[in-house]
């Protein structure tokens, strides 16, 4: 009994197995509520549909509440084609329809048609997993409550003699879990779902209410679906136990590289690379990401306020050949406005790339933007994390971060500079009437390089860091008045 | 006492047939109740008119998700259209009888 207790089915959901320590409690009912909207049906088919095709556990899928058609829709969403999961054997969906204005009720009754039909299903695919969204549909449909709960209570009973892990639905209630109680039946596992909406932007959110007999992650997760599944982000994953490589990268400039020991940043690190507007801050990056492609490496390119053709374009009359990388696929660019989704869903969808595209570079261009939809704490939290998940997954990340030109340096950069190993701050300067350009390595952690401020061109050749010290009496900088 | 799926038939060569389906599982007090109501309440109101046919889905589980069975017994009238579904034991014969328009 204990041993079976503890057995766990994996949800093939990134991030919820991890937060689960192994998947949903084999063989027993978990409760999956939220609101509308919150992602309970598609979480659920994931569920399913994972089982079956990853784990050899068919499944069927009981739906109260959606059409055919729509089920249908849902499953195509998340790239699964049902009637061919149906050919093969795998899948069972069964929709179950319940018109009051259609039904008389005239004496006794109880729900043994469900369990027929949640009976038949299983037994022919042999069902390992069933998830039922929503059963609360059947109170709007049948008035006799008291029957109703008490076939609830055999069902999930029913579910748990047959050794069935069951995903069961429920709509948020406001004074219950539930609108009607479920969790009164369902006590192993409770899942529960929220879709926030703050500054009109919407994040879902997963939370293990309870998990009885396993230890779980009890912290709110961001959770996110898109056409590639369903994932969970979380937090604590990302940890600081990233091993700290000695291996080196090209900065892609040759003469950067020489101010930094010789040898470039650290492979699997975090750079920052600041500056005003005009500063350069994307071309360095572009040289970056080029030379990892040169190298045969992937190159991930999150773009926050460019479009992809724009950013070829543009490094295109530096030399930067990216377009070239982009069609290879060794390049992938990643655009969206900050404004698109919430701080929470951008980083789930950069962990995705990440986890997908296994890339070993990044670029994250530019990282201010973020501001547009979060506070400074917010940004901060979020840039820590994505940090600290890109170390895990060992990418080298420059992180380009505008500065305007009208705030002190410390107070625009330091929230997130202590995060960074290395960070290279661009500036404009005008020598004798003639705008310039500087740029002055404020730190690389872990190694000797250089703390010189020196000149540096952008030309059709790239960038360059020009050999000549800068003429030591124009060293303080005068930087440009407010951009 | 139940004979699943076979019909029975009460009903003259010429006449507009009713096509009752009663749905049910297995032998129970409630199927029994049931099957017995719907004979009494046909008998008395639909006198020579009416085919009776009895599904029990213990034997055949394949037909419930067809009629949108969920509730046991469950009474489908198939003919005449449009087709009414009523839930229980049918001993409550007035709702029968509102359910299947012969009141």
């Amino acid at each position: 009994m204990t041993a079976n207790f503890l057995a766990k089915a994996p949800t093939g959901i990134s991030g919820l197995d991890e937060m689960t320590m192994g998947g949903l409690p084999k063989g027993r009912p978990t409760l999956l509520c939220g609101g509308p909207g919150s992602g309970k049906t598609l979480l659920s088919m994931s569920f399913i549909v994972n089982g079956a095709l990853r784990y050899g556990e068919p499944g069927v899928f009981m739906s109260f509440e959606e059409r055919p058609e729509d089920l249908r829709a849902n499953f195509t969403s998340l790239g699964f084609d049902v009637d061919d999961l149906t050919k093969r054997e795998l899948l069972v969906v069964d929709h179950v329809r319940l018109e009051r204005s259609e039904i008389e009720e005239s004496g006794e009754y109880d729900l043994e048609g469900i369990f027929v039909r949640l009976g038949y299903a299983v037994d022919t695919i042999g069902a390992k997993r069933v998830a039922i969204d929503t059963i609360e549909a059947l109170f709007a449909g049948l008035s006799n409550e008291a029957a109703l709960r008490s076939e609830l209570r055999r069902l999930f009973g029913w579910l748990k003699e047959r050794g069935l892990t069951a995903i069961i639905t429920g709509e948020r209630g406001a004074s219950h879990l539930t609108r009607y109680g479920l969790e009164e039946y369902v006590s192993d596992c409770v899942i529960v779902l929220d879709n926030r909406i703050v500054d009109q932007l919407s994040t879902r959110r997963l939370r293990i209410l309870k998990y009885r007999g396993s230890a779980h992650g009890a912290d709110e997760y961001p959770f996110l679906i898109d056409e590639r599944g369903a994932s969970v982000l979380p937090i604590s994953s990302a940890g600081l136990d990233h091993s700290a490589c000695p291996e080196r990268m090209s900065t892609g400039v040759a003469s950067l590289d020489s101010m930094l020991g010789g040898e470039g940043y650290f492979v699997g690190s975090s750079i920052l690379v600041s500056g005003a507007a005009g500063t350069g801050k994307s071309s360095l990056a572009a040289h970056f990401a080029e030379a990892g492609c040169g190298r045969g490496e992937k190159v991930v390119y999150v773009a926050l306020e460019e479009s992809a053709p724009q950013i070829i374009r543009n490094m295109a009359s530096i030399g930067v050949d990216l377009g070239r990388w982009a069609t290879s696929g060794l390049l992938r660019f990643n655009a969206a406005r900050p404004s698109y989704y919430g701080l929470e869903t951008h980083l789930a969808k950069i962990l995705r790339e990440v986890q997908c595209f296994q890339p070993k570079l990044a670029v994250i261009d530019p990282i201010s933007s973020f501001l547009s939809i979060g506070s400074g704490r917010e940004v901060h939290a979020m840039l820590l994390r994505l940090a600290d998940i890109l170390k895990a997954h060992n990418v080298t990340t420059v992180f380009t971060e505008l500065v305007a030109t009208n705030l002190r340096r410390d107070e625009a950069e330091a929230s997130v500079s202590s995060l960074m190993d290395t960070w290279i701050s661009l500036r404009r300067l005008e020598i004798a009437g003639d705008a310039r350009r500087a740029l002055c390595i404020v730190k690389s952690r872990g190694m000797a390089h250089s703390r010189r401020v020196r000149e540096f061109v952008l030309e059709d050749a790239g960038f360059t860091v020009v050999d000549e010290p800068l003429d030591p009496s124009i060293t303080t900088l005068r930087q440009e008045p407010g951009a | 006492m139940i004979r699943p799926s076979e019909s029975e038939r009460h009903i003259g060569e010429d006449t507009q047939a009713w096509r009752l389906r009663l749905y049910v599982a297995g032998q129970t007090p409630k199927s029994l109740t049931a099957i017995a109501n719907l004979r009494r309440i046909c008998e008395k109101n639909l006198h020579g008119r009416y085919i009776i046919e009895i599904v029990d889905l213990v034997e055949r589980p394949q037909l419930a998700a067809g009629d949108q069975i969920v509730a046991l017994p469950t009474l489908v009238r198939k003919l005449p259209p449009p087709l009414k579904k009523i839930i229980g034991d049918l001993s409550n014969q007035e709702k029968v009888l509102v359910g299947l328009d012969l009141l």
